[in-house]
């Protein structure tokens, strides 16, 4: 699948976003009340909001943007826009009571928190999903995209105990997703014998393409360039997301700003990695037309 | 809205004899036609005279090489690919907007692009490559089975069919309601053991192809017999003195 900037950008900056307010949803960071609350909720609502603008343009008509929230019923993307609507007008007096109050809300608070879960549950099952993407369709997805969420809101919330076991779990989840991910495609059963339905005659071959150029699905869908240098970028992404910061958070003083800041800095720059490499690597069945994968 | 029917009261679909396609593109070509003049937003190319050329299309034809497993020669199929009309449409319930959606009268999957948003999810729920996003545009195409024709009474009766089947000059193509028995696709699925491409997606497509029937086998070394003539005279003494040598 192509790995469009925009759609990496979503994915890390909302899941790191609606991650850190769970934690302050539910009270476990209370900054004291002014400046210091107001900029410690700017910085959850900024990187959800954020990353939920970026979204939008990855969209080819956006002015039908609105009706995105209309399909819960059986569309994920449009429960993920109703939960992260809900997480953020339900939040926002949490906020607004801490900062001026100085006093954490409850009673808004925690179910505050678990939409901002849910709402990182559903983004990841828009992957998950995907019966056509076998690397995606598993539950190693949205636990992947939760590990995220918890380990980027620990960070922020400088827990250093915390921050470390969670890069701990994440390490082993990335490693997982890795692994078994390669082997999905071959689980599918999707061949090309199955997609032309001629495998009851014998082994297919792709002898002339539909057409001589290029086309929305082969750009959108057949994205093989990006494979080649797959194994080093794993590495880089487990080391930049989970080893790194697990490390500083180790060194670091607890509560010390410096320290959140570069494990933070080195977590985004892994989950980019990690994001991008959830994109490239993914094959869609529709390659097999093309004898892609 | 994006829920699928439990049933739909007909199911409207195509045939494709991948025995009798050519694969002369010329169905292609009459669904670019008809889809860009027609409904919606017009098929667009993309830098169509530039160094490289793309475009939206409704319906592609790759073409395959089979090795038959059993020996003997490679066929050639010629593989149309459309839309199928999925039972259970993967690219509808995906769909945020409700954009996208299956009539529960005659089966056809529809977009409509005054609600679609292009977010392009639904393109990626579809295991066939079935749907494109209109770059121009910006909302997603794909085909309507010509809805715009088959019910269409300012039409002489002949053209009330898709422009793809219309046009097909071999005859690979055929348009008809799979829920009747008795109708002309039901009965050539039947005779012909139709089948479902990639089954194992569980999408239950309408739409069904003809397998290629089994080519003649050669039969066993034709050409020996001419490679084994014997020289004589002349020929035959420098035949058997080059061997020697
Ligand atoms: S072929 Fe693709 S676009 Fe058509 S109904 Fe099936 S899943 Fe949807
Ligand atoms: S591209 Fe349009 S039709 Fe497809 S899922 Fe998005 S809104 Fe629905």
């Amino acid at each position: 699948m192509h790995p469009a900037p925009s759609v990496i950008v979503f994915t890390v900056l909302s899941g790191l976003g609606f991650g850190f307010l769970a934690y302050l949803g539910a009270g476990l960071v209370v900054p004291p009340a002014g400046w210091a609350a107001f900029l410690v909720w700017g910085l959850g609502y900024g990187f959800a909001v954020v990353g939920l603008l970026a979204s939008v343009f990855h969209l080819g008509n956006p002015k039908n943007a609105i009706r995105a929230f209309s399909q819960w019923r059986t569309s994920w993307l449009s429960r993920e826009g109703i939960f992260s609507v809900l997480t953020l007008l339900i939040l926002a007096p949490v906020a607004l009571f801490e900062i001026f109050g100085g006093f954490p809300l409850a009673t808004l608070g925690w179910p505050g928190a678990l939409l901002a879960l849910v709402t990182v549950f559903c983004t990841s099952m828009i992957y998950a999903q995907l019966k056509t993407v076998p690397r995606w369709n598993q539950w190693l997805t949205p636990v992947m995209f939760m590990t995220f969420a918890l380990t980027g809101g620990a960070i922020l919330s400088g827990f250093n105990v915390l921050s470390i076991l969670l890069c701990v779990v994440l390490t082993a989840v990335l490693v997982a997703i890795f692994n078994v991910g390669d082997k999905r495609l071959a689980d599918s059963g999707s061949t090309m014998e199955t997609a032309t339905g001629l495998g009851k005659i014998g082994k297919v071959r792709l002898y002339e393409g539909p057409h001589t150029g290029t086309n929305y699905l082969m750009d959108e869908m057949i994205y093989v360039v990006g494979r080649r240098h797959a194994q080093k970028l794993r590495v880089i992404a487990v080391a930049f997301a989970a080893i790194l910061p697990a490390l500083v958070m180790l060194i670091a003083p607890e509560g010390s700003l410096f320290g959140i800041a570069l494990a933070l800095i080195f977590h985004l720059t892994g989950a980019a990695a990690a994001r991008w490499l959830f994109f490239a690597e993914a094959e869609h069945v529709v390659g097999l037309y093309y004898g892609a994968r | 809205m994006t829920e699928l029917p439990q049933k739909t009261d007909r199911k409207l679909g195509l045939v494709i004899d991948l025995d009798i396609c050519v694969g002369c593109h010329a169905c292609v070509t009459a669904c670019k036609g008809w889809n860009t003049e027609n409904y919606g937003a017009p098929l667009a190319d993309m830098n169509a005279y530039g160094e490289d050329p793309s475009g939206t299309f409704l319906n592609r034809i790759h073409s395959y090489e089979v090795q038959p497993s059993g020996g003997g020669c490679a066929q050639t199929v010629h593989f149309p690919k459309s839309c199928l009309h999925c039972e259970d449409a993967p690219c509808v319930t995906v769909c945020p907007t409700g954009a996208s959606y299956k009539r529960a009268e005659d089966g056809i999957v529809l977009v409509n692009e005054d609600a679609c948003m292009g977010c392009g999810l639904c393109a990626w729920a579809c295991p066939y490559g079935a749907r494109e996003m209109d770059r121009a545009a910006g909302v997603m195409k794909k085909c309507t089975l010509c809805v715009d024709r088959i019910y269409n009474e300012n039409l002489p009766e002949v053209d009330r069919v898709p422009a793809c089947v219309r046009t097909c000059p071999a005859g690979a193509r055929h348009f008809g309601d799979f829920a009747d028995p008795d109708s002309n696709v039901s009965r050539m699925v039947a005779e012909r053991g139709g089948m479902d491409l990639m089954p194992e997606q569980g999408t239950k497509p309408v739409n069904k192809y003809l397998p290629p029937r089994p080519k003649d086998r050669p039969a066993a070394a034709p050409l020996t017999p001419i490679a084994d003539v014997k020289a004589t005279g002349v020929a035959g003494f420098l035949d058997r003195l080059l061997e020697k040598l």
